[in-house]
């Protein structure tokens, strides 16, 4: 799981001679029987990779974040009943039926994982990377969150509290960044440009102002 | 149970290695990997605990070997026997050697989006009022269950603080084994770092988890 993110090495029995991998040739096998019993539809799979290639992914939840810096009563809901606030977006669903939203603070750093498998918030984030899904995260996150930082280039200060969010349930988290100084009178769609994926996952801080230059 | 899976506070597994500009898929095998797991999931053949249980039930060597969406393929062809949808020899040939014992009825491109937007909630109404409160102290139990279960080892036998009171929720460990939905109280119980990991751990870390009602008893 660890040492080869791309594919699995193993070669198939089927494999005579041909330079398709395991995975390549198991996946085909299931797919043609799925599909010639009608348990699929073709169109749906090509529908199903789009949506999550290309309609939903973290820009929704940086939406999200956005809104809570500039409006008060949006933020309030968000921290009260995050699916409502959350879902009043147009986001929820898949991986997104019950959601909270978690508020860094100067005193609270939040950092979200989960050990048992690979919860995420899809409707918010899109699929997650290889690297939440990997061991190395679903192992140290809960005992060593400080070390996981360091290996993201961040260092938050000793005192700071971290809490770390294992998402054991069909809960979803989100986490609410704090607004960088110096956006005063910025407009929602220009700070959703500071909102990183790992900021809202709370492995990274958002963007500075002097980012985006 | 206590497979591969439940990964919370092993070492050994090295840094956490960030891709920049990660596409969200690697090749086009894990394209079909995901789509034909989220299409076959929503056919009302199998929920999702039971897939769950299955991808942790495949062996710690296999488990930790395979890649994220290599897992999933494993997991659906044990599933596609498990559920009667293909036979070995079918497997093997690649190809069906019979038609299936009842039409499928499988989702549509056009309900594709539908699906998604109302996702599947997990909540449900309480067959009883709930036995914790916010604030109250609670002690995990210290099971290990052969079949699923969503309380990690890291976190059995400690005690932790309710801090959310999320609702009544389908209960994993009944639903997974196909005995019924099962809806349990769910609460977000944080415990103390120390209290997880032992006196020399970090004093500023807390950790939260969701635990349903089962698997908590009272201070």
């Amino acid at each position: 799981m660890t040492h080869d993110h791309h594919d699995d090495h193993h070669h198939s029995h089927h494999d005579h001679g041909s330079d398709l991998t395991e995975m390549q040739l198991r996946t085909r096998a299931l797919e043609t029987i799925l599909l010639e019993k009608g348990y699929i539809d073709p169109a749906a799979l090509d529908e199903l990779v789009d949506i999550y290639e290309k309609k939903i992914g973290p820009r929704n939840g940086a939406q999200v974040v956005a809104k809570a810096w500039v409006d008060p009563k949006f933020r309030k809901l968000l921290f009260e009943d995050g699916t409502a606030a959350i879902g009043s977006l147009g986001f929820g669903g898949r991986s997104g039926n019950h959601l909270v939203a978690l508020e860094n603070t100067p005193t609270v750093h939040n950092m979200v994982v989960c050990t048992l498998c690979s919860c995420y918030p899809w409707a918010v984030l899109g699929l997650p990377p290889l690297w939440y899904k990997s061991a190395p995260y679903r192992a140290r996150t809960v005992a060593d969150p400080r070390g996981v930082l360091r290996d993201f280039g961040v260092e938050l200060p000793k005192d700071t509290e971290i809490q770390v969010w294992d998402s054991t349930a069909e809960l979803r988290y989100l986490v609410v960044p704090m607004r960088p100084a110096g956006t005063e009178g910025w407009s929602e769609e220009k700070l959703a440009e500071l909102v990183t994926r790992d900021s809202m996952i709370g492995t990274g801080l958002p963007k500075q102002p002097k980012d985006l230059q | 149970m206590n497979g591969a899976a439940d990964m919370g506070g092993m070492h050994g597994f090295g840094p956490v290695e960030p891709e920049p500009n990660e596409p969200v898929f690697h090749a086009d095998w894990e394209k079909k990997a995901f789509a034909l797991n989220i299409a076959i999931g929503c056919a009302g053949i199998w929920n999702l605990d039971a897939f769950r249980f299955e991808r942790e039930s495949i062996s710690p060597p296999e488990y930790l070997n395979r890649s994220y969406y290599g897992l999933w393929v494993v997991t659906l062809e044990r599933m596609m026997l498990k559920y009667g949808v293909a036979t070995p020899e079918e497997i093997a040939a690649g190809r069906p050697l019979a038609p299936p014992k009842k039409t499928p009825r499988p989702v549509t491109a056009d309900q594709v989006a539908t699906m998604i937007r109302h996702g599947s909630p997990y909540d449900r109404p309480a067959p009883s009022p709930a036995l914790f409160k916010v604030g109250d102290r609670v002690r995990t139990k210290n099971n290990h269950p052969t079949t699923h279960t969503r309380l990690p080892r890291y976190a059995r036998g400690r005690v932790g603080e309710v801090v959310r009171i999320v609702g009544c929720h389908v209960f994993p460990d009944s639903h997974s084994q196909n005995i019924g939905e099962d809806p349990h109280w769910l609460y977000t119980v944080r415990f103390d770092g120390r209290e997880l990991w032992g006196e020399d751990a970090d004093p500023s870390v807390r950790v939260a988890i969701e635990a349903w009602e089962p698997y908590l008893e009272p201070l």
